[in-house]
């Protein structure tokens, strides 16, 4: 891992009258990491810090070794998917997708193949004209993955974009994220995905951060962080300890 | 007393103030078309050059403003959305003042600005070009843009700040163009509220009377209800009057209809913005332009309301404020305004009572009749849209000639139109209030079994407690500042502020006039600026 973190952020800082977030953070080219933790606490908050939505009251934040910090929205090399809202309501998919490639003109013969390219790839060929009332939730998601992934930027944030889906849904949208990400080498495509679900970390993310009042609690592997290993404050958000600490409570009420 | 006995009185209060209501709106209308019989000349009239002129001219200016109004209101509000500067929310707040500002003031206003002898012709003039004429279709025309831009470019902005959240990123994101915002982002959400901001506004230029009647010139610049009020007035000409008032009716429950079904209620979303984040990147060139579009609207939103404080002050105010006719019309104004709102909200209140009763079984059963029910009622407490001032003025002033003395009765007829005009306004505000706390906590107290005076010193009135001050000074102010019922019926015995100014104008004494203008215009903008800000009302975005 000598290469360029793909994301850094160096006490990055966000100031309101009544909470603060604050991360200190790097990911590297082709991780996979997962921010858990509970409502609140300020998960996409940091992902509105590093798509640029929030400017930082102190500190840095570097995209691929080049400092982002006081740049636009849409001078930093990402993209970016929503939970909801991702596409506008009047626009076919196709038109939504192309937005991707040429939000200001007409898209060119080349890109037009792209699109439908990228469309076929996560499962939506055939459903370019329908408009998004007409597609279910997991098809408008699968609208807005395309969408970004066909910009081809190496950093992609995802603010919990299938948290409204079903369990089977939900497993199905992250293979189709996963086929995807293979298709991307060089640079290999890093993802930051929030998530309320510790499952959708288990099976894909190779890494966890636990974001606990504003702060990065703890990070670490996922089979570390999500396990028997996981650090105290981890265990109790994910409801591990229930067992446990009624095992361990018995014998001291008895003896006392 | 058992919850459906409550249930039920609520009912009949409810259908009692709506039939009261309606009978009084309706009722001058009856006794005169009764007393008069068949011998209306209605096919005669319809075919009056007259007639069809005045008609046309009423469609025409109506068209024109609206047309004015909104189409330079998308530039203002884009403007106002876009750019960030301090003071944003200022120049949103200024944009409501219009609404406040009584017509016959602001009409004076526009006057002062854009009339000849106003500071665009004086500037004008020096620059050896010609003076304005403000009176005729022009001026008409202006009054209706000073009214009804603000109020067009507010709807448009709270349509912008409705667009989700997502939508600016995704802009900022993909790095869209100012174009590309406009075409995918702020047109479509424009559009959305243009049919509802242009049928109000055309609704509301449509029955326009004060402006026409003080800067309309002569039959060619007349519209309907202007007309009204000179063929009783002026010629004494009760057939026309009757013809031309049916007509109005007729024209008006015609736009109501289309307003309905164009936007249904615009009125109700207003938000002071701000609170939406955009992450375009405006170039120097379009800062510029922004700033240009800002600037002209808020000097030509704000100039009318520094000539009334300008022209004002030059008026001897003191000689004005101990003069007898003066302290008598503030009198006369004052007990008429705090009656009417009183009435207001003792017609609203048993309306609102009666509807949240009918919405309730209505939510328990699903019933058809409930619904209707509550449907016909809304209807009844806006009639008075449909039934303008003048049209009612018109109907008692011609019916009670047959039984008593009309100015006997003037300050009667005047209180409880002025309390019908506020009807509307009154239900538009505590309406939702009283629903909310209706839905949050009735099945609480139908479980209870509260009813009666508890029932509503538990469930009413805390919902309606706060809005409740922002309606009557709401209800107080439309009074004061109302021209079209009292038009008719002042007199020498019964003189409110606003037929006194319109007097002085008459008189040509300009400095009175101004004066008064300035007094009736702050009393009216601090009444509800201070009720409004008293009673923290916020409309928020309904996301």
């Amino acid at each position: 891992m000598s290469a360029v973190p793909a994301l850094e952020l160096i006490e990055a800082t966000i100031h309101r009258p009544s909470w603060t977030v604050t991360a200190d953070l790097s990911v590297a080219p082709g991780e996979w990491l997962a921010l858990i933790g509970p409502s609140g606490a300020g998960k996409s908050t940091l992902i509105d810090m590093v798509a640029g939505f929030l400017p930082l009251a102190s500190g840095a934040l570097r995209i691929a070794g080049q400092d982002v910090t006081n740049a636009p929205p849409a001078e930093r090399p990402l993209s970016i998917v929503f939970q909801d809202d991702n596409l506008f309501p009047h626009l076919s998919v196709f038109k939504n997708v192309a937005l991707g490639l040429a939000p200001n003109r007409r898209v060119t013969r080349s890109e037009r193949e792209a699109i439908e390219r990228g469309l076929a790839a996560v499962g939506l060929g055939g459903k370019a004209e329908r408009l998004p009332r007409e597609l279910s939730g997991g098809e408008r998601q699968r609208a807005a993955l395309a969408r970004a992934f066909l910009r081809r930027r190496p950093l992609l944030l995802l603010d919990e974009p299938f948290a409204s889906l079903g369990p089977a849904l939900r497993r199905e949208m992250l293979s189709v994220l996963s086929e995807v990400r293979r298709g991307f080498s060089d640079p290999p495509l890093t993802i930051v995905m929030v998530t309320h679900h510790p499952e959708d970390a288990a099976g894909h993310a190779d890494r966890v951060a636990f974001i606990e009042a504003g702060r990065i609690g703890a990070v670490g592997p996922t089979s570390q962080m999500l396990g028997e290993t996981a650090p105290e404050a981890v265990r109790r958000y994910l409801g591990l300890d229930d067992r446990q600490d009624r095992d361990l409570e018995r014998p001291e009420r008895e003896s006392s | 007393m058992k919850v459906s006995t409550d249930r039920r009185l609520r009912l009949a209060g409810g259908i009692a103030a709506s039939m009261g209501l309606a009978g009084f709106l309706a009722g001058g209308f009856l006794v005169l078309v009764l007393a008069t019989g068949a011998g209306l000349p209605l096919g005669e009239s319809l075919s009056d050059r007259y007639i069809r002129g005045v008609v046309l001219f009423t469609l025409e200016q109506a068209a024109l403003s609206t047309l004015l109004s909104v189409l330079s209101a998308v530039p203002l509000a884009i403007a106002l959305h876009r750019a960030r500067f301090p003071g944003r929310r200022a120049i949103l707040r200024l944009f409501l003042l219009p609404q406040a500002l009584p017509v016959l003031v602001g009409a004076l206003a526009i006057v002062a600005v854009w009339g000849r002898n106003g500071v665009v012709s004086d500037a004008l003039a020096m620059a050896g070009l010609a003076r304005l004429d403000v009176y005729g279709l022009s001026g008409i025309l202006l009054a209706h843009v000073f009214f009804n831009l603000p109020l067009a470019a507010r709807l448009m902005v709270a349509a912008l700040d409705e667009v989700p959240a997502e939508s600016w990123k995704l802009a900022g994101q993909l790095a869209f163009s100012p174009t590309t915002t406009f075409r995918l982002i702020e047109w479509p959400a424009i559009r959305q509220v243009l049919p509802a901001a242009a049928s109000l506004v055309f609704m509301l230029c449509a029955t326009s009377f004060t402006i026409v009647l003080v800067l309309g010139g002569g039959p060619s610049a007349t519209t309907l209800e202007v007309a009204i009020y000179q063929s009783l007035r002026y010629d004494f000409d009760p057939g026309r009057a009757v013809v031309l008032s049916l007509l109005q009716i007729v024209l008006t429950a015609l736009l109501v209809m289309a307003a309905n079904r164009l936007g249904g209620d615009a009125v109700a979303s207003f938000g002071l913005g701000g609170r939406t984040k955009r992450y375009d990147r405006t170039g120097a060139l379009l800062k510029l332009a922004d700033g240009a579009v800002l600037a002209l609207g808020l000097l030509f939103i704000a100039s009318p309301f520094v000539a009334v404080v300008i022209a004002g002050l030059k008026a001897d105010l003191t000689r004005l404020l101990t003069e007898e006719a003066v302290i008598d019309a503030a009198l006369t104004s004052l007990w008429v305004a705090l009656s009417a709102g009183l009435v207001a909200l003792l017609l609203s209140l048993p309306i609102l009572a009666a509807i949240e009763a009918l919405a309730s079984s209505e939510r328990r059963s699903g019933s058809r009749l409930a619904r209707q029910s509550r449907r016909a009622l809304e209807v009844t407490a806006s009639l008075v849209l449909v039934v303008p001032p003048v049209v009612v003025g018109a109907g008692w002033f011609l019916g009670l000639r047959q039984v008593t003395s009309v100015f006997a009765a003037a300050p009667y007829v005047v209180v409880l139109t002025n309390a019908a005009m506020a009807v509307p306004f009154v239900v538009r505000i505590l309406g939702p209030a009283l629903a909310t706390g209706h839905r949050r906590s009735e099945k609480l107290a139908d479980s209870l079994g509260l009813a009666g005076l508890s029932r509503f010193q538990i469930v009413d009135w805390p919902a309606i407690r706060r809005p409740m001050g922002l309606a009557y000074a709401l209800a107080v102010a439309i009074s004061l500042g109302d021209l079209g019922a009292v038009a008719l019926f002042g007199n020498r015995e019964f003189t409110t502020l606003p037929y006194l100014l319109l007097q002085r104008m008459g008189s040509y004494r300009t400095e009175d006039a101004a004066g008064l203008a300035l007094l009736l215009g702050l009393l009216c903008l601090t009444l509800i600026t201070s009720s409004e800000s008293a009673t923290k009302l916020r409309h928020g975005s309904g996301r």
